[in-house]
């Protein structure tokens, strides 16, 4: 598999996680090649949304891609999937490139980080399962709860921009966050 | 550790989505170092994060990206998979957890504390936010922060010692968010000093005269 990316073109057969471990395991360049076609244009979609030109929102996923290539080792299916743990680099180099900004971040080396109480389930298809559980509860959302989500990560605003982006109170944006996000915990089974 | 004060739901969102400004990320990601289940909950937004992703519109890249990509794959580190162990982190002397102990400690692992007068002490913090005031704030074992209101958000995150006013009793991990308009006296706990981390974007209104006039010089 080599030439030009389709950009249409899902993975055939592969998962998107089995792809990243192929890259993970073995450097596998044609699984990363299938990789880059599925979410370069994807990230750049985001990027544009976010208000990034085109050449600059080009220059974040090439840093993106190149990235998920040299970090790939570090990978864990039983933690994120493979969107997920794009859309975090994607979001950090995002925040890093285009605002100049840095994200801080909890440290799990820290001897003072307070560890999870129980091993969270650490299998990839619990995990797989969640995230199943949480899209569906997504999709089945009130449109003014949704609205607010797709606004926060496709245009990456805070609740305070999108309450005066849709003219809302500041306190009826919390609240259908808060409705949204305990729809959420009790469909995964949290409390 | 059991933490009974969390951030909104609101805030935790703007954590994930990457939207939310660093003084104000410092004191959620704080947070989540005290806090297992609001870091569950922040996975669980970015994996929302990642499907919209997912379903997203498919922007064209020009080849030239692809290419040069491609030709970087070969060049550069490779992170191994079970990084090389570092010499044992210490931990801090003063308590704080990470990420906020690289903002508030100098390189001998210090505070610099500054003197507030009343007995209470300041340590601004440096953030790339303009017109957001990160800070940690020591208050006295058993004493009052003058009784005030909020011109705008204040975020408070408790460190150690534990402080209570009208809406709580605020221990170690516990996050308060202050809207505008809220009128609080926090009062910390005998026993031990409170100290807190304080973000805030607009100067706190303190109720009585005294405080008023005491304020340009507490530097609040």
């Amino acid at each position: 598999m080599t030439g030009k990316p389709n950009e249409q073109q899902p993975a055939a057969g592969r998962t998107m996680d089995a792809l990243l471990m192929a890259v993970s395991e073995s450097k596998d360049k044609d699984a990363f090649q299938e990789l880059y076609r599925y979410y370069a244009p994807r990230l750049k979609s985001f990027l544009l949304g976010q208000g990034a030109g085109s050449h600059m929102a080009e220059e974040v996923v090439q840093e993106t891609m190149v990235k998920v290539w040299r970090k790939a080792s570090l990978f864990d299916p039983a933690k994120a999937s493979a969107s997920t743990w794009i859309f975090t680099i994607g979001r950090n180099l995002r925040i890093d490139m285009l605002r100049k900004a840095s994200r801080p971040e909890p440290d799990f080396d820290d001897p003072a980080f307070v560890p999870d109480p129980e091993p969270l389930a650490s299998d990839a298809i619990f995990r797989e399962q969640q995230d199943r559980l949480l899209m569906a509860a997504v999709n089945e959302l009130p449109e003014t709860q949704s609205e607010i989500l797709k606004l926060s990560f496709f245009q990456e605003r805070t609740h305070g921009q999108i309450a005066e982006q849709l003219g809302l109170p500041l306190g009826t944006v919390k609240s259908r966050i808060r409705l949204a996000l305990s729809k959420l915990r009790s469909e995964i089974g949290e409390n | 550790m059991t933490i009974h004060h969390h951030p909104s739901d609101a805030l935790l969102l703007d954590y994930a989505s990457g939207a939310l400004g660093e003084a104000w990320s410092l004191a959620v990601a704080t947070h989540l170092a005290f806090c297992p289940s609001c870091r569950a909950m922040v996975g669980q937004l970015e994996s929302i994060g990642a499907g919209m992703l997912d379903n997203v519109d498919l922007a064209p890249l020009s080849d030239k990206t692809f290419e040069a990509v491609m030709s970087r794959l070969e060049t550069g580190t490779i992170e191994p998979a079970q990084p090389a162990p570092l010499a044992p982190v210490k931990p801090s002397a003063n308590g704080l957890p990470q990420p906020l102990r690289r903002y508030a400690e100098n390189a001998r692992g210090e505070i610099a504390w500054q003197r507030l007068g009343l007995g209470a002490s300041q340590c601004l913090l440096s953030t790339g936010d303009d017109g957001v005031t990160a800070r940690l704030l020591r208050i006295p074992a058993g004493k009052p922060v003058p009784e005030h209101t909020h011109g705008g958000l204040e975020l408070t995150l408790v460190l150690s010692g534990a402080f209570s006013d009208q809406l709580g009793r605020y221990q170690a991990g516990d996050f308060q968010e202050a809207d505008e308009g809220l009128e609080h006296q926090p009062h910390a706990e005998s026993g031990a000093d409170c100290i807190c981390l304080a973000v805030t974007d607009a100067p706190l209104r303190f109720k009585s005269l005294a405080a008023r006039i005491a304020q340009p010089f507490l530097g609040i």
